[in-house]
């Protein structure tokens, strides 16, 4: 434990190992998602074997980056930030800290070992078995306990804004979790205890399953992220937060209306029209409610804007409330069924979600943690902000591949599977879309490469600040001098 | 616990509150914001008028417009089909011989057996035919069952070596792990196979005499092979399993055997028709 300056006993040794734990992750994750992106360009990379296949290991991935990375992520800064905005140590302190700690890098391992040799729910995003998912509402329940305690206890008359954000995707990834992971083992008629079945059949599975899937996104990925956003831009930028009446209204409006978007995913499919109807109109309605908290974060920098200039932190911060811009935007044009009906099952999809995960998720992650290192391990700066910089025009660029690659790659495929040609037959075979799509599925990997190699720079900087070395001294005390 | 102040850049007071040094101004709702949210609620009220909506306790609400994306798919298919009778009644009155001799149909089968040829057929043999390892070239003149167009019509039909009744079936012994031959007679007669692939037959050696008793039955004297029985000619240097010293052995050994689905169990009979017409205009037709 640590004290700081008003004396309220921080628990911070737990922050620091969620710290560490997510640049593990992430590095992982990404590294893991750049392999299987090389795996649809050259699949001789699936190496023959049945571990080794893409089906195997994307679930690695997508599970490394949202739940590895992203949870790592989530539960250091929430952590952190309701210790210092409810003015209190850790609820449970040290102890009910590395509980959730290391039971959830337990969990990580378990699961994506489980993956690897091929246990599967087949539900996406929520692939571990259900004694995995057992042990997961242990640790949530936990994390619940600590993050709720500290808020109880608070010395702070109000709760800050960023913890309203926390709590909702405390509660509401409880609720999806246990929803969509109703399941029986197979064990109870017969079968193997590592193979269970959801209670729900057909289109009512697929449903839930986009229920939680969306929401997953909405309320782990969004809500979560946007907790992150409301305390580290403030912070950085050193200035108040835009509009407290935004936060309240969009809060309220995101959280009612995210909830009933789920359906989208299954347009034109035998989810019954009335069903698709509302899941469109209400991913509609969500632009603007997304758009408040974008609002917040850039509108937060006026009278600050100068950072972006000397401070790459602040860079990520930005660009990273951007791409949340950008994303909201594209995903509700996406929902509508006219678009969706050209998009939906493209590439198009997977270049939506990147944007998103890397340019929102993962750059809101970097601000945090570039923010978070130097305060936890009390240095005055990162070891070098240029190489910050480097980090941010590295991945910047790999982004661009990456979703550019995939909506031309996603637009085209869309396009080919519904050309006719004059006497009305299909003009491509499904194998000439393939060949068609090759070139910027070999850009997507270039792309994605290079994300991985900012996230090393990233790692180089943290062990060298960790160690205690200052890079470029005068550019850190011009910069930290106003701080 | 802080006051409420002005903000000098912006000129908002801030709410009082503070948490961690972060304050927030009482900045009022953007006004644009307002308008597109609202705008954006208008216009989800006016599609759950106008479109299947809200659950009831039974059925759900219809919508003025009829819509169903049921039969949306049934209208579209409907008049994609309307705009192809014109043509199709015609390829499902003729057979495929008056269909290659007519140039309009012809034209219009080899467009429509493209399509189906490389939605279905080019997975294993490849886009335009040209075959792979194990998958038999359509592109060329060589064929395993004969490459008449009533030939060609009757292998997309009914396939090869799968469960349909009419379906072309031929096995070649496995003479090595069923024990038919000895280690070194493989060997000889690889060697006969080889010679009479490269047109010039090992007269007298121990491989011909081998062949003579055990093969020649299927693939003929001089290896030129047995359509009916789908044995494939011997005196070419075309191969399904490659024709490495090695690999005629194996097959000789212990055969691989291909199978291809029968088409007329998944595909209505004008793109059956389409097809062969298709594959037999590849190049290699007889």
């Amino acid at each position: 434990m640590s004290i700081n300056t008003e004396a309220t006993p921080y628990c911070e040794d737990v922050i620091k190992k969620f710290t560490l734990a997510a640049i593990f992750w992430g590095v992982v994750g990404f590294l893991a998602g750049d392999f299987i992106a090389l795996q649809l360009a050259f699949p001789v990379l699936n190496l023959d074997l049945e571990w080794t296949s893409f089906g195997r290991l994307r679930p690695v991935h997508t599970s490394a980056v949202i739940f590895a990375f992203g949870g790592n992520v989530l539960f250091a800064t929430s952590l952190y930030i309701v210790q210092r905005t409810s003015r209190a140590g850790l609820f449970g302190g040290e102890g009910l800290g590395g509980f959730v700690f290391w039971n959830f890098q337990a969990l990580i391992v378990v699961a994506a070992l489980s993956y690897v040799l091929g246990f599967s729910q087949g539900q996406e995003y929520a692939e571990p078995e259900w004694w995995i998912d057992l042990w997961l509402t242990v640790i949530w329940v936990a994390y619940l306990i600590a993050f709720a305690g500290t808020i109880m206890k608070r010395k702070e008359p109000h709760i800050y804004v960023a913890n309203w954000f926390f709590f909702a995707m405390i509660l509401t990834i409880a609720m999806l979790h246990l929803g969509n992971n109703l399941a029986v083992p197979a064990a109870f008629f017969g079968g193997s205890w590592m193979k269970s079945y959801n209670v729900f059949g057909g289109v009512q599975n697929a449903m839930t399953q986009w229920w939680y899937g969306h929401n997953a996104v909405g309320f782990f990925l969004t809500a979560g992220f946007l907790g992150i956003m409301y305390y580290f831009v403030p912070k950085r930028a050193e200035r108040p937060v835009y509009s407290y009446r935004l936060s309240i209204v969009h809060f309220w409006a995101l959280i009612f209306l995210y909830i009933w978007a789920g359906p989208h995913h299954l347009h034109y499919t035998a989810l019954p029209d009335w069903a698709q109807t509302l899941g469109m109109t209400f991913s509609v309605m969500l632009w603007m409610p997304s758009w408040g908290g974008m609002i917040n974060g850039l509108m937060t920098l006026s009278g600050a804007w100068d950072k972006l200039r000397t401070d790459p932190v602040m860079r990520f911060l930005v660009s990273s409330v951007a791409f949340y811009g950008m994303s909201t935007f594209e995903g509700p044009m996406m929902s509508i069924k006219a678009v969706n009906s050209l998009s939906h099952y493209t590439d198009w999809g997977i270049g939506h979600v990147h944007s998103g995960a890397l340019g929102w998720v993962a750059f809101v992650s970097f601000g945090a943690l570039y923010y978070l290192v130097p305060k936890l391990w009390g240095r005055k700066e990162l070891y070098s902000l240029k190489l910050v910089g480097v980090h941010f025009w590295v991945a910047t660029v790999g982004i661009v591949f990456y979703i550019t690659a995939m909506w031309i790659s996603g637009i085209m495929q869309g396009l080919m599977w519904r050309a006719y040609d004059n006497l009305g037959f299909l003009q491509y075979s499904f194998i000439e879309t393939v060949e068609a799509m090759r070139p910027y599925y070999m850009i997507r990997a270039l792309g994605g490469f290079l994300f991985v190699l900012g996230s090393l720079v990233m790692v180089y900087n943290v062990w060298k600040t960790i160690k205690g070395d200052v890079a470029d001294e005068a550019y850190a005390s011009a910069t930290s001098g106003a701080r | 616990m802080a006051t409420i102040e002005k903000d000098s850049v912006s000129g908002q007071n801030t709410t009082g509150h503070e948490w961690d040094g972060i304050k927030e101004l009482n900045t009022p709702l953007p006004k644009w914001w307002v308008y597109v949210f609202w705008a954006t609620v208008l216009w989800a009220i006016g599609y759950w008028v106008a479109y299947p909506a809200w659950p009831l306790v039974n059925g759900y609400t219809k919508g003025t417009f009829g819509y169903s994306s049921r039969g949306e798919l049934e209208n579209e298919l409907a008049a994609q089909k309307k705009a192809r009778s014109a043509w199709l009644s015609k390829i499902e009155a003729s057979d495929v011989g008056a269909i290659e001799k007519d140039k309009d149909l012809l034209r219009y089968a080899m467009a429509g057996g493209k399509i189906a040829f490389n939605e279905n057929c080019a997975p294993c043999h490849g886009v335009g035919g040209v075959g792979a390892f194990g998958y038999p070239s359509l592109a060329d003149d060589e064929w395993l069952w004969g490459g008449e167009l009533a030939d060609i019509e009757t292998s997309v039909k009914f396939g090869v070596r799968n469960t349909n009744a009419n379906a072309r079936a031929s096995e070649m012994p496995k003479f090595g792990a069923d024990g038919l031959l000895k280690p070194e007679q493989i060997t000889a007669v690889t060697d006969y196979v080889l010679s009479l692939a490269s047109k010039a037959p090992a007269k007298g050696s121990a491989g011909e005499t081998v062949y003579a008793e055990n093969c020649a039955a299927c693939h003929a004297d001089d290896g030129a092979g047995n359509k009916d029985l789908g044995a494939p000619a011997l005196n070419n240097q075309i191969w399904l399993y490659k024709g490495s010293k090695d690999a005629v052995a194996a097959q000789i050994a212990k055969p691989k055997h291909g199978a291809m689905p029968a088409w007329s169990e998944r595909l209505d009979a004008s793109t059956v028709k389409m097809l062969a017409v298709y594959v037999h205009n590849l190049g290699g037709g007889k």
